[in-house]
């Protein structure tokens, strides 16, 4: 076996080669190069991370902002209905109050024309009266030629109406 | 290697010198196939990370697959020292991906191209041992420097009786001992042991041609075999580097936590 019979005469050799070759790869490449893959992968996985903070961050905001938006909409719209309902029963009270003053304005004009009407009608009666009362004191004198004072005459005419 | 058609299964682990170097402490330090390898390995690994330093905010496939495997490690530390295991990171990186580039290196078909010869760098008891040294020492320097010598209790389960002390002591520290070994021979002979295996049945399959007539058909066989095995040691490979992290992790842990 070589690494037995030969080892007397190279293991200084093999040892002087091996640790250069380790010292360069412990120095170069170990405690230099190594480290910054690490830190790649650090630098890599803390941007993963910020990112995702950030998004989340950026999701909550917008769902804040949802949130607002409805909230602030749904106050609107029931401000909204409640000046609708205000403005309607304030125009149904006008309106009611409008109706009642016409309706009372229409009643008097309609209570005055009905008493014109009576007057009118009752001074025609009378006018009636006075003619057919009239017209019965002619009537009776040329039919049977007795005299009717115009006192009886007016009696009758009122009993027979 | 190639003498009667026979094939030298232990020819792949032998190291050569490529050309001299300079001599250290009395002894030659040669540039060697191994140390080659090493630095292929270097070159690859570097390849390999330059190529997720992109550094994008979307990443590509290739930055992916490179911090997925730092994610890998970064995880497999804080499973098991926990958060204040983070200044072991490099380390157990080294450790991975050196130890994981060199084994399937080890593996690739680069022996079709002629004039190469692959080199498995973690087929050596010399570089898994260093390596599991050294992690031994880290744990060594750790638990005495956090926690000096109460690192000893360290030795003696919870709940152990009095007269027991003695007895488990030696037993928890023998197997303290032990620890830096296994670790360096589970992956020096997991590693070899694939490769040896290999190398036999590829000469069974030239033996086998070489014989002619009917024996074509062991050749055959043979070449399943390697196939399968080929398969099999691409999962050692991957599973000895997790191994050996995890371990190491493990045995830091310990000293990081006491308990």
């Amino acid at each position: 076996m070589p690494q037995i019979s030969q080892l007397m005469e190279v293991y200084l050799g093999q040892f002087f080669w091996l640790l250069i070759v380790i010292g360069i790869i412990y120095f170069g490449i170990a405690r230099n190069m190594v480290p910054k893959i690490s830190k790649t992968v650090d630098d890599r996985q803390k941007r993963i991370t910020d990112d995702l903070a950030a998004a989340q961050a950026g999701q909550d905001k917008a769902e804040q902002i949802e949130a607002d938006y409805r909230t602030s909409i749904n106050e609107a719209r029931a401000a909204a209905i409640e000046f609708v309902n205000e403005a309607k029963a304030k125009a149904a009270s006008k309106n009611e109050a409008a109706i009642k003053r016409a309706e009372t304005a229409i009643g008097k004009k309609a209570d005055e024309a009905d008493a014109e009407l009576k007057a009118a009608q009752s001074s025609a009666m009378k006018e009636i009266e006075a003619v057919a009362a009239e017209a019965a004191q002619a009537i009776v004198k040329t039919v049977s030629g007795a005299k009717v004072t115009a006192t009886e005459a007016k009696k009758a005419v009122k009993a027979a109406f | 290697m190639a003498t009667e058609g026979k094939i030298d299964p232990m020819h792949q682990f032998e190291v050569q010198p490529i050309f001299d170097g300079f001599t250290l402490f009395g002894q030659q330090i040669s540039f060697t196939n191994s140390a080659l390898w090493m630095f292929v390995v270097l070159g690859l690994l570097y390849v390999f990370m330059a190529g997720g330093m992109k550094r994008e905010l979307v990443p590509g496939r290739w930055q992916v697959m490179v911090e997925g495997i730092v994610g890998f490690i970064d995880n497999l530390i804080l499973n098991s020292i926990g958060p204040n295991g983070k200044k072991y990171t490099p380390w157990i990186f080294t450790l991975f991906m050196f130890i994981l580039f060199s084994n399937l290196l080890g593996m690739m078909p680069f022996g079709i191209i002629p004039g190469i010869h692959p080199f498995t760098v973690t087929s050596q008891f010399t570089v898994t041992g260093l390596l599991a040294a050294i992690s031994f020492s880290i744990v060594l320097i750790v638990g005495f420097w956090k926690h000096g010598f109460k690192f000893f209790s360290l030795f003696i389960p919870h709940g152990t009786p009095l007269p027991m002390i003695p007895l488990i002591f030696m037993v928890e520290v023998l197997s303290f001992l032990v620890r830096p070994f296994s670790l360096a021979l589970r992956l020096f002979v997991a590693m070899i042991a694939g490769h040896i295996l290999i190398k036999v049945f590829a000469s069974f399959v030239i033996q086998a041609i070489d014989a002619g007539g009917a024996s074509w058909v062991i050749a055959l066989l043979s070449i399943i075999f390697i196939a399968f095995v080929s398969a099999l040691e691409l999962l050692v490979c991957a599973i000895q580097a997790y191994v050996f992290a995890l371990l190491t992790t493990l045995y830091i842990n310990d000293a990081e936590n006491l308990h």
